[in-house]
């Protein structure tokens, strides 16, 4: 019983925070704020549906230990996981980097070195 | 000698990361325990060789294999604990912008005085996903960071990339 | 024993909605990094509901697909943003 409450726990903590990506992605002014929101938030959101999927074949596999299809289901969670923790923000980056050098600029903005150092050159 | 380490660190990951993937996925050496069957094994070796002998020249360019070093990769794992705090207030901040739209943004640019290429890429992506900050560009030769700083405030290198770097530093310079 | 997939295909079904509303900003976007940042939202939307789903009917080859699919996004994103530079320079 205290596993299932853990795994509602879980659930509902990814549910609210990938939630809040979205929200963040359509309330936010400029594309800066919102790869803030879309990249923080839906990152969080999803390692804690693999966190989930993670408690749940390993508690099925501690009472079924025979069933191996349970563990290997952990360890796949695991390297999604890895995938997901090392892709999101890299992808992130990029898409920033390619923003500014379009020629976006964000929005009330107080100040911005790098268009600074971009006039320079 | 170099060709060889290069060679080394590509089976290894290569076959590391088949067998964690053919992990507990049925048949096994010793009954009863999910550990891999004969084929698997002799699968992953074979198929190791193949992938370093082809592509061991894309993996290591630049010679330089600290990270063979298995303590790095500890603190690595350990460095895991920190980054995961800040990531859970990084969510609590950005769900409070979201709510009240409390932003100064701009584009600030820090120093953090690492030099190596994996140990800048990590810190970019820890910066990333911490409170109210995600890297934009970065200068590879004055190894400089660019930041989009989503509540604009004093002594940016500081306040930014202080408690990463001494960690990153620990591992990846 | 216990059964969780109920709770894991409403998560996903959620999720399908959050698909949805970001699918939003990719119409309503003013520019063209607003829309890369919408697809790479509903990418990562894409591979949470995968594991989900995975989880809910208990295949592994599911979640397997999800890695593939987390990476080839990755990479997707990652020529969008070149072809951005690209175009930007000229």
């Amino acid at each position: 019983m205290i596993v299932l409450t853990i795994l509602y726990i879980l659930l509902a903590v990814s549910i609210i925070f990938n939630g809040l990506g979205i929200i963040g992605l359509h309330r936010f002014p400029d594309v800066y704020t919102r790869l803030h929101a879309a990249t923080k938030c839906t990152t969080f959101g999803t390692i804690f549906m693999t966190f989930t999927i993670m408690v749940y074949g390993g508690a099925m596999y501690y009472w079924y230990p025979a069933q191996e299809q349970y563990l290997n289901m952990v360890i796949h969670t695991f390297v999604a996981l890895i995938a997901i923790l090392v892709t999101n923000p890299t992808g992130a980056h990029a898409l920033a980097r390619a923003a500014h050098r379009v020629g976006v600029h964000p929005e009330k903005a107080v100040l911005d070195h790098l268009a600074d150092k971009e006039e320079k050159e | 000698m170099d060709d060889f380490k290069r060679f080394f660190s590509t089976f290894l990951l290569a076959l590391g990361t088949y067998l964690i993937l053919t992990f507990a996925a049925g048949v096994s050496i010793v009954e009863g325990t999910p550990l891999w069957g004969y084929e698997q094994l002799v699968l992953a070796f074979s198929v190791a060789l193949i992938v370093a002998s082809v592509t061991s020249h894309i993996l290591c360019r630049k010679d330089d294999f600290r990270m063979l070093n298995p303590v790095r990769w500890g603190i690595m794992l350990v460095y895991l604990i920190p980054l995961f705090i800040e990531m859970v207030k990084a969510n609590f901040d950005v769900a409070y912008r979201v709510i009240t739209g409390n932003i100064r943004p701009g584009i600030v640019r820090i120093k953090p005085g690492l030099e190596k290429d994996l140990s800048i890429t990590l810190l970019a992506n820890s910066i990333t996903l911490t409170p109210g900050t995600l890297t934009v560009d970065v200068d590879e030769d004055k190894k400089e960071l660019y930041i989009h700083w989503i509540k604009v405030r004093k002594n940016p290198t500081e306040t930014i990339s202080g408690r990463f770097t001494k960690w990153i530093r620990r591992f990846a310079e | 024993m216990i059964d969780f997939s109920y709770p894991l295909l409403l998560a996903v079904g959620i999720f399908f909605i959050y698909i949805l509303i970001s699918a939003i900003r990719i119409f309503l976007g003013p520019t063209a990094p607003d829309r890369a940042v919408a697809l790479d939202t509903i990418n990562t939307m894409v591979v949470a509901s995968m594991v989900g789903l995975g989880a809910a009917t208990w295949e592994t080859l599911f979640i397997d697909i999800a890695i593939v699919y987390a990476v080839l996004s990755y990479i997707t994103t990652l020529f969008i943003a070149n072809y951005l530079e690209g175009v930007g320079s000229k």
